[in-house]
């Protein structure tokens, strides 16, 4: 579809300016394509590819490895039902049975109307509010199939559009560091001397 | 239940001393007002009066053990770096993902300035050029939460250039995963921050101490490690190891989940709280669920080796969990009553590792998925003596030899002591197997229950020459 938006580059200029090596920057950026886009673009790919230094195939290469990156539209809310030990022992595997039926989709799919995919996911580092789920990477605790009713007819209905914001948005606030107040990232090759408070608390 | 509702799964509400929790209590806790308010910032203030060298020398005699699974004392890690090699980096490692913990996320949404500090102290300490916050990516709040706070924490001085008007100068860099269990190991974390795919690096060479981030000497340490650091900076090592035991001092942060009646995360005192404790007792979880049997329970994560409640009595010190057969690994406790499905469940965390191996070493990335397949077929009551074979066949292949084991007196096993061998990287491979192991040793005989039955057909010849 398409590139990184003007916007963006300059936001993806500023993140690239704080790691001493520009190729660190390649996951956020990637979260920046999929935020623009709802997913990763095989253009986007290319053009963090030129930002950062690697080629496409580089990008492709790391981003393929990472699970949050999808490379095809899904839908608007994806909704990860944990499927490990500890939500499997309260129920997971119930819930996530109701989700397919309520949703008329397997685990992996896409509704027809592109408003929710469905997943089946691994821990989630909310074990002991089994069985969880994460919809678009925020919580929900101790879910029953009637909680998960109320969730999709909730989101369907967009009331709950102040709190979950479309897939691709994982933080919506940001760090941005104050030039006046930055160090600033140097390319490692360019310090071989420690730290000044180390060297004058040696003297 | 929590009685604090914007900190669900908190539930500690006990007398005991709070190094790492003391703020979860407040609904704002995250907040810097909140943590200037409650004696914030004063470890960073006490570390600046001082020099880098005694600030080490103060963490190393309290020898704060890393709380990420390997419990390497952190003093000790900081003193790995080779002399006069510059420019140093500081990763933090908080991208929690092991089956059944989540410390980390609750210390980095309920107090992201304590660890803020933290950094800013390891990174005087050490002479660290700059640092990286590397945060599990679906950890949305978690992200928001640090973000904001870096954010205030630039703002008001404590980050930057000249922090409180001395010499002292950090960046720290927050950085977002992307959904990989794997980058929870130090050499993969590296690797992704790198920009790469986050496979894990060989040890030796590849030890983050010499050869880290950019081939630099680089600390890599655990989001809960590093939040001890203000209070240890204020009270001293001495407060510290007056705490918990001698070789496992202070208290750390344990989440137990499962089948209890009161599931939640917890701050204890190492070392000599015991598993019966903090399953039964009125203070923790309070027994289990309708008062049911224990049958089993999982002492520090997925990927350590399950426990009988014949190991209830054991204390959280590694020195005794070790030769019982397991791990204290993340302080994940998973406890399964008597209605638990035990091959079914086991399954759960195969199917977890096999999905998060990276697929840089063969017998993890073929004998993950081969464990997986063969138990998906027991579960499914398609098994057969071949397949349980097979299932401790693969497991030689991963880690050869004898896998750390509990003992069981019904059974009439002695415990076989931690760790164990491996022909992989990391520990993934392992992990992999472990449930497998546990469940196979220590209940047998569920999964004899659920082998396919072979029914004789009696056959009788019917053709034309009959």
């Amino acid at each position: 579809m398409s590139r990184l938006n003007e916007a963006n580059v300059l936001h993806a200029k500023e993140i690239i300016g704080r790691y001493p090596k520009a190729r660190s920057a390649t996951i956020p950026l990637l979260h920046l394509a999929q935020q623009q886009d709802g997913y990763v673009t095989n253009e986007a790919m290319a053009h963090i590819g030129e930002l950062v230094g690697a080629t496409s195939a580089e990008v492709l290469g790391t981003a393929t490895f990472y699970e949050m990156f999808k490379f095809e539209p899904v839908g608007k809310y994806l909704v990860n039902i944990c499927g490990t030990l500890s939500c499997a022992l309260m129920g997971a595997d119930e819930l996530l049975h109701h989700a397919e039926a309520k949703l008329g989709i397997k685990a992996g799919g896409t509704t027809d109307d592109g408003l929710f995919t469905l997943e089946r996911a691994e821990c989630q580092a909310a074990c002991t509010e089994a069985p969880c789920l994460q919809v678009n990477y925020r919580y929900r605790f101790k879910v029953t199939p009637a909680d998960l009713d109320q969730l999709l007819d909730d989101l369907a209905a967009g009331r709950l559009d102040g709190e979950v914001p479309p897939h691709g948005t994982v933080a919506k606030v940001r760090q941005h560091i104050p030039a006046n107040k930055a160090v600033g990232a140097v390319p490692p090759e360019s310090v071989t001397a420690p730290p000044v408070w180390i060297s004058e608390a040696a003297k | 239940m929590s009685r604090y509702t914007w900190a669900p799964g908190y539930c500690d509400d006990g007398d005991r001393p709070q190094i790492v929790t003391s703020r979860f209590k407040y609904d704002d806790g995250y907040s810097l007002e909140r943590y200037l308010a409650t004696g914030g910032y004063a470890g960073l203030k006490a570390a600046l009066g001082r020099t880098p060298t005694e600030v080490h020398d103060e963490v190393k005699a309290a020898t704060i053990l890393g709380r990420g699974g390997a419990g390497f004392p952190a003093g000790t890690k900081w003193g790995l770096t080779p002399q006069g090699v510059f420019p140093r980096y500081l990763v933090v490692n908080g991208d929690e993902s092991e089956p059944g913990t989540y410390k980390d996320r609750l210390l980095m949404e309920r107090d992201p300035h304590q660890l803020i500090e933290g950094c800013l102290i390891a990174s005087y300490a050490a002479g660290l050029s700059q640092c990286f916050l590397y945060i599990r990516g679906e950890m949305a709040l978690a992200q928001e939460r640090v973000a904001t706070a870096l954010n205030e924490a630039y703002a008001a001085g404590y980050i930057g250039k000249n922090i409180l008007g001395t010499n002292f100068s950090i960046d720290i860099v927050l950085h977002w995963g992307a959904g990989a269990y794997v980058v929870g190991e130090e050499t993969a974390l590296i690797e992704s921050l790198e920009g790469n795919r986050g496979m894990p690096r060989l040890k030796p060479p590849y030890f983050p101490a010499a050869i880290g981030l950019y081939g630099q000497p680089t600390i890599v340490n655990n989001v809960e490690t590093l939040s001890n650091l203000p209070w240890l900076l204020v009270n001293g090592a001495a407060a510290y190891t007056a705490i918990g035991t001698e070789t496992s001092p202070g208290t750390r942060m344990i989440a137990v989940s499962g089948h209890v009646k009161r599931p939640g995360v917890y701050e204890i005192i190492n070392g000599t709280t015991t598993f019966r404790e903090v399953i039964y007792g009125e203070q923790f979880c309070g027994g289990i669920r309708d008062d049911n049997e224990l049958k089993a329970f999982i002492p520090g994560g997925g990927s350590a080796p399950w426990f009988l409640p014949e190991q209830l009595d054991l204390p959280f010190e590694a020195k005794m969990v070790g030769p019982a057969g397991s791990m204290l690994g993340s302080g994940a406790i998973m406890v399964m009553d008597h209605t638990t499905d035990i091959p079914a469940m086991a399954l759960t965390l195969v199917r977890f590792y096999a999905h998060e191996s990276c697929g840089k070493c063969v017998p993890c990335r073929e004998g993950g998925t081969w464990l997986m397949r063969i138990m998906e077929r027991v579960v499914a009551g398609r098994g057969t003596q071949r397949d349980l074979d097979q299932l401790l066949e693969i497991g030689q292949t991963i880690t050869p030899g004898q896998y750390p084991h509990a003992a069981s007196e019904r059974l009439g096993i002695a415990a076989a002591p931690f760790p164990f061998k491996m022909t992989t990287i990391c520990f993934v491979g392992p992990s992999a197997y472990n449930a497998v192991d546990s469940a196979l040793t220590l209940f047998p005989d569920e999964f004899q229950a659920k082998l396919m039955k072979r029914t004789s057909i009696p056959v009788t010849a019917v053709g034309a020459g009959s």
